[in-house]
């Protein structure tokens, strides 16, 4: 049988082409790589090359002829050993039409998806301590997480700007360098693109690195590996390349430092599937989390909060205390209003509540610890208890996690809700740098209240 | 104060098929060299086919004319050595080793590809081969390959990463910033530069300064370079034994300029109007790889016109078979859209 040569599509939305001219002619003999024609896409025009060798037999399709249909046979060639003779048998199938086309309609398609996509698995919160404690901040709490690590396992090393001899731009490495050494905690130059990059590449060849960002905001410059190859590499890879490595720093705003210095990365890293986010509040909490995120094979992109380093809590006294991913926290109780919030913004809701129950509002405080996988059970149990929901986070409203938030209770718990869920959040600008201003642009205590008093329609 | 200059060293010198051969390079090694180029070139060819039949979708990047970098750089690497590349990654993978009928079956996004159909041309990966991908990011590959390299330091392997890179990726700002932590840290890692002229359409010369010597790039970081012909898989060999020796005994890494040449445009759907008819027909016929070790080996009498015959042959239906393959698979179950997203903590 002869070869079809077919007319080719050169870009996935070519359908059809003009063929312009043949340069090869009936009985010249053609070989791999050769130009046989050229035809005219919708962008411009193409040279189609041969791919089998033999004797061009015959022009099924001649030169100058428009609206050629990707697919059709547009020319015959011969095999060693065939002859003309071969061409007699031939009669032109109808065009193919393009198969991946066909077979996406063919194929079943899949249940239709839900926004929030596959079934969150249940995640069983800690066991309770029942040990002795011990006031830790949560800066040392920290690094105990990624000391007790370092010593479990071999594999994890901390690297990062002044995390080593300076021992700590925030002081939260600590005493590392004297007992793992410069081969284990890392003084990197001042390149958070290409650190983060090698931090993944470890990664892939199984190594646990923690990389630290000095702050969150520098690691814009690193966020194309977080996503592009961290979070992405496995699901591409089919499952076979992990990047189980730790992307930690001080997260949203300090005190003062202005816009570049100020914000908060929660709702920009929570957005990206193959991710995993963390955003603690309490001492305790950063230990647990830290370390389950140490040992997590997915990256953890774990948020901090410089203003929180030096706040002690009680840490249980063991080396082996481990808080899951994914599961949030009722940190006060409370039936008749549910605030949800993570990080600095949990102390700011707790005294809120307190203020709240002197004016008889009972307030539910969900600290949430975990962005992503979102604990959704957590906040709808108790939004169907309170019936309302007011969400406090400092980063900004829109596409916010409070909005991600109310559109999930809108979905699964409508009718429960006896008003309109509220979100407090830092106020759509820029961070400003003069006092009175920044204070004005993040959320505090007071407009909490003020919402809680709002969605419970008491002013 | 005197001018200081890092001399980067030139390749050994320009070997053409007429100079004598090295004494490791055995008949069975070019012949090995000939299986593999033709068959990363045969490969392609049966890609750029099937792309115009639809089966395969998105972007394709062929590695036509190229294939003498790959192939001569991994005959200079061990088994425990790993590489990887950018999104023009389809004879990279070849090259090591990796199964021609996973890499097409990727190609048409079927459930047999090396990625299950969920990476495409640009993103397939296999531990077993030491191919750490396929990265669509131009520049990305190259922190991440350095990173390896970190790696294989940190469990004393003695191991080697090599990282590919365009003449295109090399004016990315990470490029930079892993020669920087390479040579710092004395990272076992050996970049190859493939430089092929262009930059999707831009040249070298309006896109890259002092674009004749791209392999001084390494010079401000202490870098040693070379400038190598890259259409010569035997020079390519013996340079590549330099530069891996070199990163393999703790000495830093080593910059490699491939001076080569894409026959096809940047991807199927570039016309290449940047360059002439002539340019490229020039370089078929004076620089091809396969042709010039054909030629060297019909001179050496290393093989006969029938045996070559028989090689072609062999290759073509290995293609074939891939080919094949790639339609029969089945296309992923629908399940499959929620499976390795996250690796289970």
């Amino acid at each position: 049988m002869p070869i079809e040569i077919l007319m080719p599509a050169l870009s996935p939305t070519m359908t059809e082409g003009k063929l312009s001219r043949w340069m090869k002619n009936e009985g010249d003999s053609v070989s791999s790589g050769d130009i046989l024609a050229e035809i005219e896409t919708d962008k411009a025009t193409m040279e189609v090359e041969a791919v089998d060798e033999g004797v061009l037999g015959k022009i099924l399709i001649a030169g100058d002829t428009d609206n050629v249909a990707v697919n059709t046979p547009i020319a015959l060639i011969l095999e060693d050993g065939e002859s003309d003779a071969d061409l007699n048998g031939y009669s032109a199938a109808a065009p193919v039409t393009r198969p991946a086309a066909e077979q996406v309609v063919e194929s079943s398609a899949p249940a239709p998806v839900s926004v929030s996509g596959p079934a969150v698995e249940f995640v069983a919160p800690e066991s309770e301590w029942n040990g002795s404690f011990t006031k830790t901040t949560v800066r040392e709490a920290l690094r105990d997480a990624m000391a007790e690590e370092m010593r479990r396992n071999k594999k994890v090393f901390l690297m990062g700007e002044e995390v080593a001899q300076y021992q700590g731009a925030y002081k939260i490495s600590q005493g590392l360098l004297d007992e793992f050494g410069a081969k284990r905690v890392i003084d990197t130059p001042i390149t958070e693109h290409g650190f983060a990059g090698l931090g993944v590449g470890a990664a892939f060849y199984g190594l646990n690195p923690i990389v630290e960002f000095m702050t969150f905001n520098f690691a814009m410059q690193a966020i194309d590996h977080i996503i592009n190859s961290a979070a992405k590499t496995r699901y591409m890879s089919g499952g076979q390349v992990s990047s189980p490595i730790v992307f930690r720093g001080p997260n949203g705003v300090a005190s003062r430092v202005g816009a570049q210095h100020s914000q908060c990365y929660a709702s920009w890293y929570a957005h990206c599937p193959g991710l995993k986010v963390v955003s603690p509040y309490s001492a305790a909490d950063a230990k647990g989390l830290l370390k389950s995120a140490i040992r997590d094979p997915n990256p953890v992109i774990f948020l901090e909060n410089e203003l929180m380093y030096g706040t002690s809590f009680d840490v249980p006294d063991t080396d082996d205390w481990t808080v899951p991913i994914g599961k949030a926290k009722v940190v006060r109780p409370g039936t008749d209003v549910t605030i949800v919030t993570f990080s600095l913004m949990v102390g700011k809701a707790l005294d809120a509540a307190e203020e709240l129950a002197k004016e008889g509002i009972s307030a539910e405080v969900i600290d949430l610890r975990t962005i992503r996988p979102l604990d959704t059970e957590t906040i709808l149990t108790s939004v169907r208890k309170t019936n309302r929901l007011v969400t406090v986070e400092e980063g900004w409203a829109f596409a916010g996690i409070g909005s991600e938030i109310s559109a999930i209770v809108m979905e699964q718990a409508f009718d429960y809700l006896d008003a309109p869920v509220k979100r407090v959040a830092g106020v759509d600008v820029p961070l400003p740098y003069a006092a009175n201003l920044e204070q004005l642009a993040l959320p505090q205590s007071s407009h909490i209240i003020t919402s809680a008093k709002e969605v419970c329609y008491r002013s | 104060m005197a001018t200081k200059k890092t001399p980067p060293k030139r390749a050994s010198k320009k070997r053409t098929a007429s100079s004598a051969l090295p004494s490791d390079i055995t008949n069975e090694l070019i012949l090995d060299f000939y299986r593999e180029m033709l068959l990363i070139r045969r490969f392609e060819e049966k890609a750029g086919q099937m792309y115009g039949m639809g089966l395969i979708g998105g972007f394709c990047h062929l590695y036509i004319g190229q294939e003498a970098v790959v192939v001569g750089i991994q005959s200079a690497l061990e088994e425990r050595d790993t590489i990887l590349t950018s999104y023009r990654d389809h004879g990279h993978m070849l090259a090591c080793g990796m199964d021609p009928d996973g890499v097409m079956a990727e190609l048409t996004g079927r459930s047999g590809g090396y990625s299950k159909g969920k990476g495409g041309s640009m993103h397939m990966f296999s531990e077993e081969k030491g191919f750490y991908g396929g990265h669509g990011i131009v520049g990305a590959q190259v922190p991440i390959g350095t990173g390896i390299a970190f790696a294989h330091k940190y469990l004393e392997e003695k191991a080697v990463n090599v990282a590919y890179l365009g003449d295109g990726a090399l004016n990315q700002g990470q490029v930079y910033e892993s020669f920087n932590m390479a040579s710092l840290w004395e990272l076992p890692v050996v970049y190859v530069i493939e430089n092929n002229s262009y930059a999707m359409g831009t040249s070298t010369a309006r896109s890259s300064a002092n674009s004749t010597e791209l392999y001084h790039r390494g010079n401000a970081y202490g870098i040693p370079g070379m400038q190598v012909d890259g259409m010569d898989v035997v020079a390519v060999r013996e340079a590549a034994k330099i530069a891996v020796e070199h990163a393999r005994s703790g000495k830093g890494p080593y910059i490699m300029e491939m001076m080569t040449y894409r026959y096809r445009g940047h991807s199927m759907s570039d016309p290449a109007k940047y360059r002439s008819k002539e340019e490229v027909q020039k370089v078929r016929e004076e620089r091809d790889p396969i042709e010039r070790l054909r030629a060297l080996m019909l001179k050496k009498k290393i093989i006969d016109e029938a045996g070559m015959k028989q090689i072609d042959k062999d290759v073509k239906a290995i293609v074939s078979k891939s080919a094949e393959f790639a339609q029969s698979s089945p296309e992923p179950d629908p399940s499959e859209l929620y499976t390795d997203v996250y690796a289970d903590a």
